[in-house]
């Protein structure tokens, strides 16, 4: 009641009078004024360069990755030595799986970076929201529904690709042919690797795609004929790389349904002595 | 659209045409968005720009819109044609079906139906970006004009071949999520006086105009500017070189 008196009683403000502000501590006030440049900020500048860099490196990984994993199609033994091989134990003497540790959280730590600097260009609120949804609807423009799917694909990649890298981080030295197998199988993750899959491939093909037109990267002197081809380009990426990703994934079902009896077994090559690693 | 297979059969009968037309009269407080349908007879050759006439002579001398070259050069009749923006004066009927849904184009600030004031928001964008030849010397108008390469001075009448008809903004993601976008319309602007030898601004100067995410980094690459643009400018081309040269600003 005393607070509506007062706001009653409270003198009227002259028309155009600044609105009274609640005023910072003198010192951050005067510490935030002084650190103030005249002009733009290079940030800008800088968070749009990383974005595009980021995005790069992560989509480079991803094709490399995807290489890497489906060596099971040729045979577990190749599997098995491109795994040892990241491990280092041809430097070493001794493998060392927490280097793949090392490097998931590498890849962590740039994917977390990724989506903060993509995330602004997300919609914010709902009547951006509703603005992008509608001017998407009425203009059915391919590109311009096209970054509504790498936002949805985005948004999906937060969640699919922290599971993954959690496993890798935690687990480093449980990558071989039964040892994955067990995993997609036995342990009940396929449904995430085909779902994380799809988001990839397809936000990664985009990805690029739209890395080459933004910065005017293999678009040549006809700037049509050249995004024409950047499409083809992109479905090219996008088909070859999901059906090998499937091809890769079945090979894992089906070694872990054949595997699954024996689930936890650790692979040994041909010629070489079982190590009792202990269970894991 | 297929022109092709929409060409009418010589004899046949001409099409009848429904325009869907959304009507709306901000002055009033009392006006209610609604969509008016207007038939009529198509003709041969005819454009939105006849169609809308035709209606306005016969049908409702009260229907808003504008227009006033009818050969794509002044940019005023730009609207939203079955939801895309384009230039109603170069729109034939006849690469549409029968019945065509025209609305104002969004972003800019609707005087009514049809018509909205997007003059206003490109001299507020010319200021804002300062799109003339800044000189920093005073200049000598005794003296000739520094001569221009052929190649330059075509390179810069390319650019400037914009007729600011706002499609760009219209069909730009960014705009309708950041109302302070400067646009393609902005950035091609940019690049036009940036090619221009008589502007003496540095790429330093121009980062302080459109070096931020209202400027060239807000720019989302959706291409929905260069895919509408009635004039067909580069502007994919364009926008990726400032972008370029704005990125090498920000890292100094």
């Amino acid at each position: 009641m005393r607070q509506i008196a007062k706001t009653a009683l409270a003198p009227a403000l002259p028309e155009n009078a600044p609105a009274p502000t609640r005023h910072a501590h003198p010192d951050m006030a005067r510490s935030s004024l002084t650190d103030a440049r005249p002009g733009n900020s290079r940030w800008p500048a800088r968070l749009d360069l990383l974005q595009s860099l980021s995005g790069l490196v992560l989509a480079l990984f991803l094709v490399a990755h995807m290489f890497f994993v489906a060596t099971i199609l040729i045979s577990h033994e190749l599997f098995y030595n491109v795994a040892r091989f990241f491990e280092a134990g041809w430097l070493f003497g001794e493998p060392q799986p927490v280097l793949v540790s090392m490097v998931a959280s590498g890849v962590t730590g740039l994917l977390v970076a990724h989506a903060w600097l993509a995330m602004r260009k997300f919609p914010g609120g709902f009547r951006q929201y509703r603005a992008f949804s509608a001017h998407r609807s009425r203009l059915r423009h391919g590109d311009t529904s096209l970054w509504w799917l790498q936002v949805v694909t985005g948004f999906a990649l937060f969640f699919l690709t922290t599971i993954h890298l959690y496993d890798m981080v935690s687990q480093p030295q449980l990558i071989g042919p039964y040892e994955s197998a067990d995993r997609v199988w036995t342990g009940g993750m396929w449904p995430i690797y085909l779902a994380l899959l799809f988001a990839a491939e397809v936000h990664g093909g985009i990805g690029l795609y739209r890395l080459a037109v933004k910065w005017g990267w293999f678009v040549g002197d006809d700037a049509n004929a050249g995004r024409r081809r950047l499409r083809h380009i992109r479905h090219a990426f996008s088909a070859f790389f999901i059906t090998l990703g499937l091809v890769t994934l079945l090979a894992y079902i089906d070694l872990g349904r054949a595997h699954a009896e024996l689930a936890g077994e650790r692979y040994v090559p041909p010629g070489h002595v079982a190590v009792d690693h202990g269970k894991h | 659209m297929i022109t092709l297979f929409r060409k009418p059969k010589p004899g046949a009968a001409p099409r009848r045409l429904t325009l869907h037309i959304l009507r709306c009269n901000p002055a009033d407080p009392a006006s209610k968005p609604y969509l008016q349908a207007f038939e009529l007879e198509e003709a041969e050759g005819m454009t939105l720009f006849i169609a809308l006439n035709e209606i306005r002579a016969t049908q409702d001398p009260s229907l808003q819109f504008d227009f006033v070259c009818r050969a794509g050069i002044c940019g005023s009749c730009a609207m939203l044609v079955d939801g895309r923006p384009a230039l109603a004066c170069r729109t034939l009927t006849r690469d549409y079906g029968s019945d065509i849904t025209l609305a104002p184009l969004p972003f800019f600030e609707l005087i009514g139906d049809l018509s909205v004031n997007t003059g206003k928001w490109m001299r507020g964008t010319a200021e804002r970006l300062q799109t003339w030849i800044a000189q920093s010397e005073a200049v000598d108008l005794d003296a000739l004009e520094a001569r221009m390469e052929p190649a330059l001075a075509e390179a810069i009448y390319e650019l400037d071949r914009c007729i600011e008809c706002g499609c760009c903004i219209a069909g730009c993601g960014t705009a309708q999520m950041n109302e302070n976008f400067v646009g393609a319309v902005g950035l091609n602007k940019i690049a036009r006086f940036r090619l221009d030898p008589r502007d003496t601004r540095s790429d330093a100067d121009f980062y302080e105009l459109i070096g931020d995410d209202d400027g060239v980094f807000g720019c989302m690459s959706l291409l929905g500017c260069h895919d509408i643009c009635p004039k067909e400018l580069p502007l994919q081309t364009q926008i990726a070189f400032l972008r370029r040269k704005m990125a090498v600003e920000g890292l100094r």
